[in-house]
């Protein structure tokens, strides 16, 4: 159904002077989906992100995202969508009531849907009684699932995920994932960038970027059996290793 | 409007979280106020000075009374030849030397005119220069003195003599603290503008955090008078203590109102903010923000007449302190402080004002982008 795609990619390329960071992409996600995207370091997952949250203009090729087009109405795409990049970006020195506050009041939320999302979010993560804490004194784990939280305070219709649980214990990891299963649920679209395999299998459909370009693109499932392995571990190392260009 | 405000109360939770913030706002103008202007003080005292003196006379002894009694100077060297004195400068004893030639009394009694020989040290040319005037100065007056003694009344004065009689309007004291206190104060005005503020912004920039205002509908104007408007009321509440102290310690009660200064100390911070938060655009790392604010700052106050008078800056310099918002302030402050200019009388400096203010902030908000290239 052409209405449930909230992001549609054509031949979208990213060049940094000779060097071209995102090659020729295309793919399309459909509402709702948890969008898997995957690459070595330095693949150009995180340029190609960027591009989408209007972050970054792109160099040529098409892409909209929530039915907005990136080069023209970035900024109401910015209205559409939530974003959690790889540097923590909650204020560590405010309260994790301030930022909650903070973050849903810039998307708009009246005052008392913002008190009663905050107190939701609160229950939510078990961070009752720890609302006037710093969030500069909360775990790792903690953080990332309150930035995760406050990313999607606005119901947006995508939240962008560059690496979240990066640094995150196992059983955290798996809450976090829990997290993402519920905003699906809520038919908010998740793109996310990981390094774990394990969580490349909760994906709905996964594809895997080398070098700038996208090698493959399906359900984990079906890219298993294309190409005849046991785990996601096996096919990303199958593609990864074709790459050419240096790791960071 | 509703955008702003969540602006305006994240920052300000920050600032108000921020120890060092409130502390440097408080005691940075406290100790400048009260220790600059009693140091940095452009009168000279203390000159030493060294004397040569082949007459050994009455009027010999009666003018190095005269000069050591004035207080400017120092008897320091008492020499019997030019190079044992030359030698005290080297040494840097002394500052000046007077020579009184032999037959000093009998020339000036036998041939009503003499000649003295004044050698300076001008390695502090400020010191030498005042040195040098002061007792010139001195020396005239003891000339005087002399003829009047001998010259008696009904006699024609052969030598027409004008006096001149300074009177020194506005300041008339001519007290130094006056003239810096204001100054200082906008000195320090201008440095808490200029640098909080864009290492501000910065540090969002190295937090991280800025990705995440950039990935969102906030405005860049918005943006601009989220940061704009915090560091305008902190530039505001240090204005306020500096005047406090300047009115309670160094009794500065400005001719002019308070009104007119923080009427301009408005415009002006807004250009001199804006000013910071362009510089922010482009600085990557609070270093970075750091040096060159500070390095464009001293620049800007040297050029700014606080510490040398615009009038005696070569023509090059002059066309530059035009383009220095600094000195714009300097000036304001001094009119209203010590001449009761009201606002008609700055109008140019207002009109002038908003350009730098406009200037600014538009270059800053162009130069700001959410999305790079």
């Amino acid at each position: 159904m052409q209405t449930d795609k909230v992001i549609s990619v054509s031949n979208l390329t990213k060049k940094f002077g000779d060097f071209t960071a995102v090659d020729n992409i295309s793919f399309d996600c459909v509402k709702g989906e948890i969008f898997g995207f995957l690459g070595a370091n330095g693949a150009g997952k995180t340029t190609a992100m960027r591009m989408l949250c209007g972050l970054s203009l792109p160099t040529s090729g098409e892409a909209s995202v929530a039915g907005f087009d990136v080069y023209k109405e970035s900024e109401l795409i910015k209205k559409k969508i939530g974003y959690m990049s790889q540097k923590f970006s909650l204020y560590e020195d405010l309260t994790v009531w301030e930022n909650i506050r903070f973050y849903a009041g810039i998307y708009g939320l009246s005052d008392s849907n913002i008190r009663e999302k905050s107190r939701q979010l609160l229950t939510e993560l078990h961070l009752e009684g720890q609302e006037n804490a710093l969030v500069r004194s909360l775990p790792l784990g903690w953080k990332q699932k309150l930035a995760f939280s406050v990313a999607i305070v606005h119901n947006p219709a995508i939240v962008f995920l560059d690496e979240p649980t990066g640094g995150v214990d196992p059983i955290t990891r798996r809450e976090f994932w829990g997290l993402i299963y519920e905003a699906s649920a809520r038919d908010i679209t998740v793109f996310v960038t990981t390094h774990y395999m394990d969580e490349a299998e909760y994906c709905n459909r996964v594809s895997i970027m080398v070098d700038g370009k996208i090698e493959a693109l399906d359900t984990p499932a079906n890219l298993k059996q294309h190409y005849n392995a046991d785990s996601m571990d096996e096919v990303f190392l199958h593609l990864a290793r074709t790459a050419t260009r240096s790791q960071d | 409007m509703r955008m702003l405000k969540f602006l305006l109360q994240k920052e300000l939770q920050q600032i108000l979280r921020d120890p060092s913030i409130i502390r440097i706002l408080f005691i940075m103008p406290m100790i400048q106020l009260l220790i600059l202007p009693l140091a940095a003080d452009y009168e000279i005292k203390n000159i030493n000075l060294g004397v040569i003196d082949h007459d050994h006379s009455q009027y010999s002894r009666n003018l190095i009374n005269k000069i050591i009694s004035s207080g400017y100077f120092r008897l320091k060297d008492y020499s019997a030849t030019f190079p044992q004195a030359i030698k005290s400068i080297e040494l840097d004893k002394a500052d000046l030397i007077l020579e009184i030639p032999g037959h000093f009394d009998r020339d000036l009694i036998q041939e009503n005119n003499n000649t003295l020989f004044v050698a300076v040290n001008a390695i502090n040319g400020i010191k030498a220069g005042l040195g040098s005037a002061y007792i010139q100065a001195i020396i005239n007056d003891y000339n005087q003195d002399i003829r009047t003694q001998w010259i008696q009344f009904p006699r024609f004065n052969p030598q027409p003599m004008i006096e001149v009689v300074t009177n020194n309007w506005y300041n008339p004291n001519m007290n130094y603290r006056v003239f810096m206190v204001p100054g200082i104060l906008v000195m320090l005005v201008t440095m808490i503008g200029s640098s909080f503020a864009a290492n501000n912004i910065v540090r969002e920039k190295e937090m991280g955090t800025i990705e995440q205002i950039n990935v969102s509908p906030i405005k860049k104007y918005q943006f601009i008078l989220g940061k704009l408007i915090p560091f305008l009321v902190l530039a505001m509440t240090v204005l306020t203590v500096g005047l406090i102290i300047a009115r309670v310690v160094y009794g500065i009660v400005p001719l002019g109102s308070y009104s007119t200064i923080y009427f301009f100390a408005t415009i002006y911070l807004i250009a001199i903010l804006g000013f910071g938060l362009l510089l922010s655009t482009y600085a990557q790392t609070q270093q970075q923000s750091m040096l060159v604010s500070f390095f464009i700052t001293m620049i800007f106050n040297l050029l700014s007449g606080l510490y040398t008078p615009i009038e005696s800056m070569p023509e090059w310099a002059q066309i530059i302190t035009r383009f220095n918002p600094v000195s714009y302030f300097i000036e304001v402050m001094r009119m209203v402080m010590l001449k009761g200019s009201g606002i008609a009388d700055i109008r140019p400096h207002i009109i002038a004002m908003l350009g730098f203010a406009v200037f600014f902030n538009s270059w800053a908000i162009l130069n700001y982008r959410k999305r790079s290239v």
